[in-house]
């Protein structure tokens, strides 16, 4: 197995308590366990107390596996979601600040329009541009912005959830019943 | 009760049985002594000459009577000298509550006197960090700091409280109950899991038992040692799981990893069955990961999930206590003795290779630590030190009884055998403390000579002195070709003139004939005594499994 292949992108759905500095332990423990991370963002949820932290880390599955159980061991962790990498939806949002000049103007147009993205500012100089989608086509959009047109990005990262397959489909129960409460983060038990 | 934080504090202690708090004060804790001095008659105070002294002292007293060690210190330096003591507790799974005062709220943040962010620097070395913002909030956090040090994995915790809170008032009411949804310490094994392991057992022809050190914190010796006479299955310990003591002597076989016994590794390596009871496998044991225990299934008893699979994958892992999970399996199936001819073989290569050292004209530790063994009554309590003498001890000392032997396993921290034997002697005053440290670690915490003179503590203690740092220089000698880099110890004092300068007794010697009865004297002594031994300077800790290689490959000459 190659190295790239055996070290993939995983996606890992933290709800914890909404106290301070939970963010920071959570990031802290990821890079002082060897992980770079590849994308963080979280916000409220219903119950204001709560927070959901969605990461992507980079690293083979026993590793991830390893940050998943550390990770329940924050006091403050309430559930630790891996992301299943078949069964997801996963969305990143990009604003993108684009300078125009009269012989680009409708290149960039057209391209927002193929990207599906939105211009949300307007300006004689340039635009804002809106665009959603998964990481790579979001990578795809900013590479085809030519260089000296490319302003600033702001991206916010990923945002993921399991599809319902995979969380109330028959089969998913079947390989809980069999996983026999050797598959321990999802039991949620923790030390 | 309407107090202030302060009172809570120590209110909170007596809520939680505390009886002995190490403390050292300063500016930002004032209010806490102020109401110590007030409201704490029955507190006992034990005074260190340094904030980490105080922080060892404290885990050594939670390491020998099995209670949790508290410890509180000012902000700023106070706070961040503690740090070596937290992390040696966290390390070893030691619990501990840790109270540091901070600067007012209305400082937080601003660079002020004596400010350090202890919760920020404390995040990886604790099991849980709180700082109090909220007077309302003080009396539930001592609840939870104190529930979550002691239950599951225990470990250390710190509270960090502003001395403006600890001024504020508010209706003091203690919770009677622990209310944080997310944290669950998972106590009994998987059912499921405890039957798999029940087949394993039964199918074995060469089980053996590995002893870490969960057994004690959980409290299982006897059951484990039941459990071992029961099964007639052979054990062996690692550094923090001694205190074994099956009633059959040749079913322990002693330490094992890299200054482990020829024959506690000879089992690892020839088992079909690992039964690995509180133990985390570190790289100290393991030596090389793949290599380890090539023959054998697995089975991991631990309470902590994150253990499990992190350095060795295992094929049954159990995780729950490990008294309920023993005491299942106990329950469950009666297995009679057929372990017959593996334990014959391990008691003929026990034989043959025996725990062994060439005596010489000069004065050898390891028959200190024999006649120290010989000398001193079963139930002692020992703390040794980092680096050869630990190694040393470990491998020439019998430990019968659990929390007899003290040592900082896993973060290895030099300076932690005197200030420990502190704390394991004021928790423990009737029975005998022996300290054995080499020079380097003796004179990381020297200081607190003083609080054994202030206290007057029968404390023995027994200085290796080879003006090395042992260890290092053996591994020099080792890889570097004896190419000795900072690790010859120059300028060492005389100790002996130094206990005697602190007040306390001490006897120096060189040879091997003096040996016996200074070492007598040490252990029939009434006050606390120290002995100077000057010991041959380049004896090695064998045998000894190079770094990272296979326990096959143990070292017995350098």
């Amino acid at each position: 197995m190659k190295a790239e292949e055996k070290f993939k992108d995983h996606i890992i759905s933290i709800l914890v308590y909404n106290k301070p500095g939970v963010a920071a332990k959570i990031c802290g423990l990821i890079t002082r366990r060897g992980f770079n991370i590849e994308s963080f963002n979280g916000g409220k949820e219903k119950d204001k107390d709560m927070f959901r932290i969605v990461i992507v880390v980079k690293g083979d599955d026993r590793s991830i596996e390893q940050i998943q159980k550390q990770l329940n061991k924050v006091l403050e962790t309430v559930k630790v979601t891996p992301i299943d990498q078949k069964y997801k939806v996963e969305r990143e949002m990009a604003l993108v600040k684009i300078k125009l000049s009269d012989g680009s103007r409708n290149d960039i147009f057209q391209l927002v329009e193929i990207f599906k993205g939105k211009i949300v500012d307007t300006h004689p100089a340039g635009i804002v541009a809106e665009i959603t989608g998964t990481t790579e086509k979001i990578d795809a959009f900013i590479d085809l912005i030519p260089n000296n047109s490319l302003l600033m990005i702001s991206r916010s990262g990923i945002v993921a959830m399991n599809r319902w397959a995979k969380t109330a489909s028959s089969e998913y129960k079947r390989y809980k019943e069999a996983d026999n409460g050797k598959n321990l983060h999802r039991t949620g038990c923790r030390s | 009760m309407y107090i202030n934080g302060a009172r809570i504090v120590v209110e909170s202690l007596f809520k939680e049985k505390v009886d002995t708090v190490f403390c050292y004060i300063g500016g930002a804790v004032i209010p806490i002594f102020d109401a110590l001095h007030k409201h704490g008659r029955n507190l006992r105070l034990i005074q260190p000459r340094h904030e980490q002294g105080g922080t060892h002292a404290a885990d050594g007293y939670a390491r020998s009577t099995g209670k949790t060690g508290v410890v509180i210190v000012t902000s700023g330096p106070g706070a961040t000298n503690t740090i070596t003591g937290i992390t040696t507790a966290y390390m070893d799974s030691i619990p501990m509550v840790v109270i540091t005062g901070q600067v007012p709220t209305g400082n937080l943040g601003t660079d002020a006197f004596q400010e350090a962010d202890i919760t920020g620097i404390t995040i990886p070395i604790t099991k849980a960090n709180f700082l109090v913002k909220n007077i309302e909030d003080l009396a539930p956090i001592m609840k939870q700091a104190f529930h979550i040090a002691r239950t599951g994995r225990p470990g250390p915790v710190v509270v960090d409280i502003p001395s403006d809170i600890q001024k504020e008032k508010t209706r003091f009411d203690y919770p009677e109950k622990f209310a944080l949804s997310s944290y669950k310490p998972k106590e009994n094994g998987h059912p499921g899991q405890i039957k798999a392991a029940m087949g394993l057992i039964q199918k074995a022809k060469r089980p053996l038992i590995l002893v870490g050190g969960g057994v004690i914190s959980s409290g299982s010796t006897d059951i484990v040692n039941q459990f071992i006479d029961r099964f007639g299955i052979p054990a062996v310990a690692t550094l923090m799981g001694r205190g074994i003591n099956p009633r059959k002597e040749e079913l322990y076989l002693g330490g094992i990893g890299m200054h482990g016994s020829q024959y506690g590794n000879y089992a690892i390596q020839k088992t079909d069955l690992l039964i690995a009871l509180g133990s985390r496998f570190s790289d100290r044991i393991l030596g090389d990961v793949v290599s380890f225990a090539p023959k054998a299934k697995i089975i991991h008893v631990d309470i902590d999930p994150a253990e499990i699979g992190k350095n060795k994958n295992v094929h049954v892992p159990i995780v729950g206590n490990i008294r309920s999970v023993v005491s299942k399996l106990l329950e469950m199936v009666e297995v009679e003795h057929r372990y017959g001819d593996w334990i014959l073989e391990l008691t003929n290569f026990r034989n043959n290779h025996p725990m062994t050292y060439t005596p010489s004209d000069g004065l050898k530790p390891q028959y200190l630590i024999q006649l120290a063994n010989n000398m001193f009554p079963e139930d002692a309590i020992v703390v040794s030190d980092v680096g050869q003498n630990q190694m040393w001890v470990s491998q020439y000392y019998q430990f019968k009884h659990p929390r007899c032997y003290l040592s900082s396993g896993g973060l290895g921290t030099m300076g932690f055998a005197l200030p420990a034997s502190i704390g394991a002697k004021i928790g423990n005053p009737h029975r005998e403390v022996l300290m054995v440290a080499g020079d380097g670690g003796f004179q990381m915490n020297i200081q607190e000579l003083a609080t054994i003179r202030k206290y007057g503590l029968n404390i023995k203690m027994l200085v290796l002195d080879n003006a090395y740092l042992g260890m290092v220089r053996q591994w020099q000698q080792l890889l570097c070709k004896k190419r000795y880099m900072e690790t010859e110890m120059m300028g060492n004092p005389d100790f002996a003139e130094i206990a005697r300068v602190f007040g306390i007794k001490s006897r120096s010697i060189s040879r091997p004939d003096e040996a016996e009865t200074a070492m007598s004297e040490l252990a029939e002594s009434s006050e606390a005594m120290l002995i100077h031994a000057k010991v041959e300077r380049e004896e090695n800790v064998l045998p000894m499994v190079p770094a990272g290689k296979s326990l096959d490959s143990a070292l017995t000459q350098i």
